[in-house]
Protein backbone atom coordinates (compact mmCIF):
# COMPACT_ATOMS: atom_id res chain seq x y z
CA UNK A 1 0.00 0.00 0.00
CA UNK A 2 1.28 3.43 -0.92
CA UNK A 3 0.52 6.62 0.94
CA UNK A 4 0.17 9.53 -1.44
CA UNK A 5 0.11 13.22 -0.58
CA UNK A 6 -2.22 14.95 -2.99
CA UNK A 7 -2.15 18.70 -3.58
CA UNK A 8 -5.06 20.05 -5.61
CA UNK A 9 -6.54 23.31 -6.76
CA UNK A 10 -9.11 23.02 -3.97
CA UNK A 11 -7.23 21.48 -1.07
CA UNK A 12 -4.95 18.69 0.08
CA UNK A 13 -5.67 15.01 0.70
CA UNK A 14 -3.86 11.91 1.84
CA UNK A 15 -4.68 8.83 -0.21
CA UNK A 16 -3.85 5.35 0.94
CA UNK A 17 -3.83 3.70 -2.44
CA UNK A 18 -5.12 0.14 -2.37
CA UNK A 19 -3.25 -2.52 -4.27
CA UNK A 20 -4.71 -4.75 -6.94
CA UNK A 21 -8.50 -4.58 -6.88
CA UNK A 22 -8.61 -3.24 -3.34
CA UNK A 23 -10.00 0.26 -3.14
CA UNK A 24 -7.92 2.84 -1.30
CA UNK A 25 -8.91 5.27 1.40
CA UNK A 26 -9.02 9.03 1.04
CA UNK A 27 -8.66 11.44 3.94
CA UNK A 28 -11.02 14.36 4.40
CA UNK A 29 -9.69 17.46 2.63
CA UNK A 30 -7.20 19.76 4.31
CA UNK A 31 -7.52 23.50 3.62
CA UNK A 32 -10.62 22.96 1.49
CA UNK A 33 -10.91 25.81 -0.99
CA UNK A 34 -7.19 26.59 -0.98
CA UNK A 35 -4.79 25.68 -3.74
CA UNK A 36 -2.20 23.25 -2.39
CA UNK A 37 0.79 23.46 -4.67
CA UNK A 38 2.97 20.97 -2.83
CA UNK A 39 2.70 18.67 0.17
CA UNK A 40 5.82 16.84 1.28
CA UNK A 41 6.74 14.33 3.98
CA UNK A 42 9.88 14.91 6.02
CA UNK A 43 11.60 11.55 5.57
CA UNK A 44 13.91 12.47 8.45
CA UNK A 45 11.19 11.77 11.01
CA UNK A 46 8.54 10.03 8.92
CA UNK A 47 5.64 12.04 10.37
CA UNK A 48 6.08 15.74 9.64
CA UNK A 49 4.26 17.13 6.62
CA UNK A 50 4.62 20.56 5.11
CA UNK A 51 2.00 21.95 2.76
CA UNK A 52 2.16 25.06 0.58
CA UNK A 53 -1.32 26.56 0.52
CA UNK A 54 -2.93 29.57 -1.04
CA UNK A 55 -6.60 30.46 -0.73
CA UNK A 56 -7.83 32.15 -3.87
CA UNK A 57 -8.20 35.56 -2.30
CA UNK A 58 -5.62 35.63 0.45
CA UNK A 59 -1.89 35.64 0.80
CA UNK A 60 0.17 32.47 0.58
CA UNK A 61 1.30 30.42 3.50
CA UNK A 62 2.83 27.15 4.67
CA UNK A 63 1.18 24.71 7.04
CA UNK A 64 2.93 22.11 9.13
CA UNK A 65 1.67 18.88 10.64
CA UNK A 66 3.65 16.63 12.95
CA UNK A 67 1.09 13.81 12.94
CA UNK A 68 0.75 12.96 9.26
CA UNK A 69 -2.02 15.46 8.64
CA UNK A 70 -4.27 14.98 11.67
CA UNK A 71 -3.57 18.52 12.88
CA UNK A 72 -2.02 21.48 11.11
CA UNK A 73 -0.38 24.69 12.27
CA UNK A 74 0.32 27.68 10.09
CA UNK A 75 3.86 28.99 9.78
CA UNK A 76 4.41 31.94 12.08
CA UNK A 77 6.45 33.62 9.37
CA UNK A 78 5.64 32.35 5.86
CA UNK A 79 8.07 32.97 2.97
CA UNK A 80 8.08 36.68 2.13
CA UNK A 81 10.47 38.95 0.29
CA UNK A 82 12.22 41.77 2.10
CA UNK A 83 10.28 44.99 2.23
CA UNK A 84 11.63 47.60 -0.14
CA UNK A 85 11.69 51.35 0.27
CA UNK A 86 9.50 51.71 -2.80
CA UNK A 87 6.60 49.27 -2.38
CA UNK A 88 5.65 49.56 -6.04
CA UNK A 89 8.91 47.88 -7.01
CA UNK A 90 9.07 45.27 -4.32
CA UNK A 91 8.35 41.62 -4.89
CA UNK A 92 5.60 39.82 -3.05
CA UNK A 93 5.17 36.07 -2.88
CA UNK A 94 2.04 35.08 -4.76
CA UNK A 95 2.27 31.42 -3.81
CA UNK A 96 4.71 28.95 -2.40
CA UNK A 97 5.25 26.43 -5.15
CA UNK A 98 7.89 23.99 -3.99
CA UNK A 99 9.06 22.47 -0.71
CA UNK A 100 12.23 20.43 -0.19
CA UNK A 101 13.52 19.09 3.12
CA UNK A 102 17.21 19.42 3.91
CA UNK A 103 19.57 16.59 4.75
CA UNK A 104 19.39 14.37 7.82
CA UNK A 105 22.50 16.14 9.09
CA UNK A 106 20.47 19.37 9.20
CA UNK A 107 17.27 18.54 11.05
CA UNK A 108 14.68 21.26 10.75
CA UNK A 109 16.08 22.70 7.53
CA UNK A 110 13.66 23.13 4.63
CA UNK A 111 13.82 25.05 1.38
CA UNK A 112 10.90 26.68 -0.42
CA UNK A 113 10.59 27.98 -3.96
CA UNK A 114 7.95 30.55 -4.79
CA UNK A 115 6.13 32.37 -7.55
CA UNK A 116 7.32 34.90 -8.55
CA UNK A 117 10.67 33.14 -8.28
CA UNK A 118 12.31 33.33 -4.89
CA UNK A 119 14.29 30.96 -2.69
CA UNK A 120 13.62 30.66 1.03
CA UNK A 121 15.01 28.59 3.89
CA UNK A 122 13.65 27.52 7.25
CA UNK A 123 15.78 26.20 10.07
CA UNK A 124 12.94 25.40 12.46
CA UNK A 125 10.99 22.79 10.59
CA UNK A 126 9.03 25.21 8.42
CA UNK A 127 7.66 27.52 11.10
CA UNK A 128 9.63 30.61 10.10
CA UNK A 129 11.22 31.33 6.73
CA UNK A 130 14.02 33.61 5.66
CA UNK A 131 15.16 34.66 2.24
CA UNK A 132 18.22 32.96 0.77
CA UNK A 133 19.74 36.37 0.23
CA UNK A 134 22.55 35.10 -1.97
CA UNK A 135 19.95 34.35 -4.60
CA UNK A 136 17.00 36.67 -3.93
CA UNK A 137 19.15 39.75 -3.49
CA UNK A 138 22.28 38.57 -5.28
CA UNK A 139 21.54 36.79 -8.54
CA UNK A 140 17.80 37.37 -8.90
CA UNK A 141 17.72 41.12 -9.69
CA UNK A 142 19.91 40.51 -12.74
CA UNK A 143 17.63 37.71 -13.91
CA UNK A 144 14.38 39.66 -13.72
CA UNK A 145 14.56 40.94 -17.32
CA UNK A 146 14.58 37.30 -18.47
CA UNK A 147 11.55 36.17 -16.48
CA UNK A 148 8.41 35.75 -18.55
CA UNK A 149 5.06 36.69 -17.08
CA UNK A 150 3.52 33.29 -17.74
CA UNK A 151 -0.17 32.58 -17.05
CA UNK A 152 0.23 30.68 -13.77
CA UNK A 153 3.28 32.68 -12.74
CA UNK A 154 6.98 31.94 -13.14
CA UNK A 155 8.17 29.55 -10.45
CA UNK A 156 11.30 28.46 -8.63
CA UNK A 157 11.15 24.69 -8.28
CA UNK A 158 13.04 21.39 -8.02
CA UNK A 159 15.28 22.43 -5.14
CA UNK A 160 17.86 19.63 -4.81
CA UNK A 161 20.35 19.18 -1.99
CA UNK A 162 23.43 17.07 -2.72
CA UNK A 163 23.18 14.21 -0.20
CA UNK A 164 26.98 14.35 0.28
CA UNK A 165 27.15 18.06 1.02
CA UNK A 166 24.39 20.20 2.47
CA UNK A 167 26.02 23.32 1.04
CA UNK A 168 25.76 22.04 -2.52
CA UNK A 169 22.37 23.09 -3.93
CA UNK A 170 20.59 23.14 -7.26
CA UNK A 171 17.21 24.43 -8.43
CA UNK A 172 15.30 25.19 -11.60
CA UNK A 173 13.51 28.39 -12.47
CA UNK A 174 10.99 29.29 -15.19
CA UNK A 175 12.62 31.32 -17.94
CA UNK A 176 15.77 31.48 -15.86
CA UNK A 177 17.39 28.06 -16.01
CA UNK A 178 19.16 25.72 -13.64
CA UNK A 179 21.36 27.26 -10.95
CA UNK A 180 23.96 25.80 -8.62
CA UNK A 181 25.48 26.90 -5.34
CA UNK A 182 28.51 25.32 -3.68
CA UNK A 183 28.42 27.51 -0.58
CA UNK A 184 25.03 26.96 0.98
CA UNK A 185 23.27 29.53 -1.17
CA UNK A 186 25.63 32.47 -0.66
CA UNK A 187 26.50 32.55 -4.37
CA UNK A 188 24.96 30.99 -7.46
CA UNK A 189 26.00 30.24 -10.98
CA UNK A 190 23.90 29.24 -13.99
CA UNK A 191 24.23 25.66 -15.18
CA UNK A 192 22.61 25.72 -18.58
CA UNK A 193 25.31 25.00 -21.11
CA UNK A 194 24.05 22.68 -23.83
CA UNK A 195 20.38 23.36 -23.14
CA UNK A 196 18.60 24.79 -26.14
CA UNK A 197 16.24 27.70 -25.63
CA UNK A 198 14.74 28.00 -29.07
CA UNK A 199 12.27 30.66 -27.93
CA UNK A 200 15.02 33.17 -27.10
CA UNK A 201 16.88 35.45 -29.49
CA UNK A 202 20.09 33.71 -28.46
CA UNK A 203 19.34 29.96 -28.28
CA UNK A 204 22.59 29.37 -26.42
CA UNK A 205 22.26 32.13 -23.86
CA UNK A 206 23.80 31.60 -20.44
CA UNK A 207 20.46 32.12 -18.68
CA UNK A 208 16.80 32.29 -19.64
CA UNK A 209 16.23 28.58 -20.24
CA UNK A 210 13.02 27.03 -19.04
CA UNK A 211 13.51 23.87 -17.00
CA UNK A 212 10.18 22.33 -16.07
CA UNK A 213 11.55 19.75 -13.68
CA UNK A 214 15.05 19.03 -12.39
CA UNK A 215 16.05 15.86 -10.51
CA UNK A 216 19.24 14.68 -8.88
CA UNK A 217 19.63 10.98 -8.27
CA UNK A 218 19.90 10.34 -4.52
CA UNK A 219 22.27 7.39 -4.91
CA UNK A 220 24.32 8.88 -7.73
CA UNK A 221 24.23 12.59 -7.00
CA UNK A 222 26.54 13.45 -9.87
CA UNK A 223 23.73 12.44 -12.22
CA UNK A 224 21.11 15.09 -12.97
CA UNK A 225 18.18 15.03 -15.34
CA UNK A 226 15.84 17.76 -16.44
CA UNK A 227 12.62 17.90 -18.37
CA UNK A 228 12.95 21.22 -20.09
CA UNK A 229 10.67 23.35 -22.25
CA UNK A 230 12.98 22.26 -25.07
CA UNK A 231 13.40 18.54 -24.38
CA UNK A 232 14.82 16.05 -21.91
CA UNK A 233 18.44 16.46 -20.80
CA UNK A 234 21.05 14.70 -18.70
CA UNK A 235 24.13 16.04 -16.99
CA UNK A 236 26.96 14.04 -15.42
CA UNK A 237 29.05 16.10 -13.04
CA UNK A 238 31.65 17.39 -12.76
CA UNK A 239 30.77 18.11 -16.38
CA UNK A 240 28.78 21.26 -16.97
CA UNK A 241 27.28 20.62 -20.40
CA UNK A 242 23.83 19.08 -20.62
CA UNK A 243 23.17 16.44 -23.26
CA UNK A 244 19.76 16.13 -24.86
CA UNK A 245 18.56 12.57 -24.36
CA UNK A 246 15.03 12.93 -25.67
CA UNK A 247 15.99 12.69 -29.32
CA UNK A 248 15.28 8.95 -29.29
CA UNK A 249 11.57 9.45 -28.68
CA UNK A 250 9.20 8.98 -31.65
CA UNK A 251 8.92 12.18 -33.69
CA UNK A 252 5.14 12.27 -33.37
CA UNK A 253 5.49 12.15 -29.57
CA UNK A 254 8.54 14.29 -28.95
CA UNK A 255 10.31 15.03 -25.69
CA UNK A 256 8.34 18.02 -24.48
CA UNK A 257 6.65 17.69 -21.11
CA UNK A 258 6.64 18.76 -17.51
CA UNK A 259 7.13 15.91 -15.02
CA UNK A 260 10.12 13.62 -14.74
CA UNK A 261 10.54 10.73 -12.30
CA UNK A 262 13.69 8.86 -11.31
CA UNK A 263 13.94 5.26 -10.19
CA UNK A 264 14.71 5.40 -6.46
CA UNK A 265 17.76 3.13 -6.79
CA UNK A 266 18.82 2.90 -10.43
CA UNK A 267 20.26 6.16 -11.79
CA UNK A 268 19.84 4.97 -15.37
CA UNK A 269 16.07 4.53 -15.15
CA UNK A 270 13.65 7.41 -15.50
CA UNK A 271 10.11 8.10 -16.68
CA UNK A 272 8.64 11.07 -18.51
CA UNK A 273 5.18 11.98 -19.74
CA UNK A 274 5.43 13.59 -23.19
CA UNK A 275 2.98 16.32 -24.11
CA UNK A 276 2.04 18.22 -27.20
CA UNK A 277 4.39 21.19 -27.39
CA UNK A 278 3.58 22.14 -30.96
CA UNK A 279 1.92 25.32 -32.22
CA UNK A 280 0.31 26.95 -29.18
CA UNK A 281 1.48 24.34 -26.69
CA UNK A 282 -1.73 22.51 -25.76
CA UNK A 283 0.26 20.48 -23.18
CA UNK A 284 -2.05 17.51 -23.69
CA UNK A 285 -1.06 13.94 -24.56
CA UNK A 286 0.05 13.91 -28.22
CA UNK A 287 -3.00 12.94 -30.28
CA UNK A 288 -5.08 12.47 -27.12
CA UNK A 289 -3.25 9.18 -26.44
CA UNK A 290 -1.51 9.40 -23.05
CA UNK A 291 1.61 7.36 -22.37
CA UNK A 292 4.55 7.31 -20.06
CA UNK A 293 7.94 6.69 -21.63
CA UNK A 294 10.67 4.88 -19.73
CA UNK A 295 14.39 4.77 -20.31
CA UNK A 296 16.54 2.17 -18.58
CA UNK A 297 19.82 3.25 -20.07
CA UNK A 298 20.10 6.86 -19.01
CA UNK A 299 18.13 8.18 -21.95
CA UNK A 300 19.76 6.34 -24.84
CA UNK A 301 16.55 4.48 -25.64
CA UNK A 302 12.91 4.79 -24.60
CA UNK A 303 9.92 2.48 -24.41
CA UNK A 304 6.26 3.41 -24.45
CA UNK A 305 4.25 2.37 -21.37
CA UNK A 306 0.53 2.85 -21.83
CA UNK A 307 -1.11 -0.49 -21.02
CA UNK A 308 -4.31 0.27 -19.14
CA UNK A 309 -4.43 3.92 -20.15
CA UNK A 310 -7.08 5.31 -22.50
CA UNK A 311 -6.27 4.58 -26.15
CA UNK A 312 -7.76 7.79 -27.45
CA UNK A 313 -9.67 10.95 -26.58
CA UNK A 314 -7.85 11.57 -23.32
CA UNK A 315 -6.96 15.23 -23.02
CA UNK A 316 -5.92 15.59 -19.41
CA UNK A 317 -2.37 16.29 -18.52
CA UNK A 318 0.04 15.96 -15.61
CA UNK A 319 1.60 18.93 -13.88
CA UNK A 320 5.30 18.90 -13.09
CA UNK A 321 4.83 17.94 -9.44
CA UNK A 322 2.12 15.35 -10.01
CA UNK A 323 4.14 12.26 -11.03
CA UNK A 324 6.16 10.31 -8.47
CA UNK A 325 7.69 6.95 -7.64
CA UNK A 326 7.54 5.15 -4.33
CA UNK A 327 10.33 3.13 -2.74
CA UNK A 328 8.84 -0.29 -3.53
CA UNK A 329 10.52 -3.13 -5.37
CA UNK A 330 9.74 -2.66 -8.17
CA UNK A 331 8.89 0.98 -7.53
CA UNK A 332 5.25 1.94 -7.73
CA UNK A 333 4.54 4.87 -10.03
CA UNK A 334 1.73 7.33 -9.43
CA UNK A 335 0.43 10.35 -11.26
CA UNK A 336 -2.43 12.77 -10.80
CA UNK A 337 -4.18 14.45 -13.69
CA UNK A 338 -5.63 17.86 -14.33
CA UNK A 339 -8.94 15.97 -14.52
CA UNK A 340 -8.72 14.97 -10.86
CA UNK A 341 -7.81 11.32 -11.37
CA UNK A 342 -4.95 9.40 -9.81
CA UNK A 343 -3.39 6.58 -11.81
CA UNK A 344 -0.96 4.00 -10.51
CA UNK A 345 1.38 1.30 -11.68
CA UNK A 346 2.76 -1.37 -9.39
CA UNK A 347 5.06 -2.88 -11.99
CA UNK A 348 7.33 0.04 -12.81
CA UNK A 349 5.07 1.38 -15.53
CA UNK A 350 4.35 -1.86 -17.40
CA UNK A 351 0.63 -1.48 -16.70
CA UNK A 352 -1.56 1.26 -15.29
CA UNK A 353 -4.89 1.47 -13.52
CA UNK A 354 -7.04 4.32 -12.27
CA UNK A 355 -6.72 4.51 -8.51
CA UNK A 356 -9.01 7.39 -7.58
CA UNK A 357 -11.39 9.76 -9.33
CA UNK A 358 -13.41 12.90 -8.75
CA UNK A 359 -10.74 15.00 -7.10
CA UNK A 360 -10.15 18.65 -8.01
CA UNK A 361 -7.44 19.43 -10.55
CA UNK A 362 -4.31 17.81 -9.19
CA UNK A 363 -1.31 20.06 -8.70
CA UNK A 364 1.07 17.75 -6.86
CA UNK A 365 1.49 14.14 -5.88
CA UNK A 366 4.19 12.86 -3.57
CA UNK A 367 4.79 9.42 -2.18
CA UNK A 368 5.12 9.33 1.60
CA UNK B 1 -13.92 50.62 15.70
CA UNK B 2 -16.04 47.87 14.19
CA UNK B 3 -14.47 45.48 11.70
CA UNK B 4 -16.34 42.98 9.55
CA UNK B 5 -14.22 40.20 8.10
CA UNK B 6 -15.13 37.82 5.26
CA UNK B 7 -15.56 34.08 5.51
CA UNK B 8 -12.09 33.55 4.11
CA UNK B 9 -10.67 34.86 7.39
CA UNK B 10 -12.90 32.91 9.74
CA UNK B 11 -10.19 30.30 10.29
CA UNK B 12 -8.29 33.07 12.06
CA UNK B 13 -11.14 34.64 14.00
CA UNK B 14 -12.72 31.45 15.22
CA UNK B 15 -15.69 31.87 12.90
CA UNK B 16 -16.49 35.37 14.12
CA UNK B 17 -17.20 37.96 11.44
CA UNK B 18 -17.91 41.07 13.53
CA UNK B 19 -14.99 42.29 15.59
CA UNK B 20 -13.75 45.42 17.28
CA UNK B 21 -10.22 46.74 16.95
CA UNK B 22 -8.14 49.75 17.86
CA UNK B 23 -5.96 51.97 15.72
CA UNK B 24 -5.71 55.38 14.14
CA UNK B 25 -5.28 54.09 10.57
CA UNK B 26 -6.44 51.11 8.53
CA UNK B 27 -2.94 49.64 8.86
CA UNK B 28 -2.92 50.10 12.64
CA UNK B 29 -6.28 48.37 12.90
CA UNK B 30 -4.88 45.44 10.93
CA UNK B 31 -1.86 45.35 13.25
CA UNK B 32 -4.20 45.16 16.21
CA UNK B 33 -6.16 42.34 14.62
CA UNK B 34 -2.93 40.52 13.81
CA UNK B 35 -1.86 40.61 17.44
CA UNK B 36 -5.05 38.81 18.39
CA UNK B 37 -5.32 36.64 15.28
CA UNK B 38 -1.73 35.94 14.21
CA UNK B 39 -1.28 35.65 10.47
CA UNK B 40 -4.44 37.55 9.53
CA UNK B 41 -2.66 40.67 8.31
CA UNK B 42 -0.38 38.84 5.89
CA UNK B 43 -3.34 37.18 4.29
CA UNK B 44 -4.81 40.53 3.21
CA UNK B 45 -1.69 42.73 2.88
CA UNK B 46 1.53 41.63 1.19
CA UNK B 47 5.09 42.04 2.45
CA UNK B 48 5.43 45.38 0.64
CA UNK B 49 2.41 46.81 2.44
CA UNK B 50 0.09 46.55 -0.56
CA UNK B 51 -3.50 45.43 -0.19
CA UNK B 52 -3.68 42.06 -1.92
CA UNK B 53 -5.10 41.90 -5.39
CA UNK B 54 -8.32 40.13 -4.51
CA UNK B 55 -9.08 41.97 -1.29
CA UNK B 56 -11.07 45.18 -0.89
CA UNK B 57 -11.46 47.42 2.14
CA UNK B 58 -14.43 49.70 2.66
CA UNK B 59 -14.44 52.34 5.36
CA UNK B 60 -17.96 53.40 6.25
CA UNK B 61 -19.08 51.93 2.90
CA UNK B 62 -16.55 53.93 0.84
CA UNK B 63 -13.56 52.21 -0.76
CA UNK B 64 -10.36 52.48 1.29
CA UNK B 65 -7.33 51.92 -0.90
CA UNK B 66 -4.41 52.66 1.39
CA UNK B 67 -3.33 51.51 4.81
CA UNK B 68 -2.50 55.04 5.93
CA UNK B 69 -6.11 56.16 5.72
CA UNK B 70 -7.20 57.56 9.08
CA UNK B 71 -10.01 55.88 10.98
CA UNK B 72 -12.04 56.86 14.01
CA UNK B 73 -13.37 54.85 16.90
CA UNK B 74 -16.94 55.04 15.57
CA UNK B 75 -16.03 53.93 12.05
CA UNK B 76 -16.71 50.60 10.44
CA UNK B 77 -14.16 48.74 8.30
CA UNK B 78 -15.48 46.08 5.95
CA UNK B 79 -13.00 43.59 4.48
CA UNK B 80 -14.20 41.81 1.35
CA UNK B 81 -12.70 38.88 -0.48
CA UNK B 82 -13.29 39.40 -4.20
CA UNK B 83 -15.75 37.15 -5.95
CA UNK B 84 -14.16 34.52 -8.10
CA UNK B 85 -15.29 32.00 -10.62
CA UNK B 86 -14.76 28.26 -10.58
Amino acid sequence: MAMLLVGTRKGGFVLEAGSGRRRGRLSPPFFLGSAVHHMVLDARDGRTLLAAAKPGHLGPTVFRSTDLGEHWQEASRPPAFAKTESPDQGNAVDHVFWLSPGLAAEPGVWYAGTSPPGLFRSEDGGDSWQEVEGFNQGALPGLRPHIFDIPDGAVLHSICVDPRDARHLYFGMSSGGVFESADGGASWRPLNRGVVSDFLPDPEAEVGQDPHRLALHPRAPDRLYQQNHCGVYRLDRPGDTWRRIGAGLPPDVGDIGFPLVLHPRDPDTLWIFPMDGSRNWPRTPPGGRPAVYRSRDGGTSWERQDRGMPRRNAWWTIKRQAFCADAGEPPGLWFGTTGGEIWGSEDAGESWRPVWQHLPEIYALESA
Amino acid sequence: MRVIVPGQLHDYTGGVSRLTADGATVGAVLDDLDRRYPGLRFRVVDEQGRIRQHIRFYLNRAPATTLVQAVGSDDELLIVGALSGG
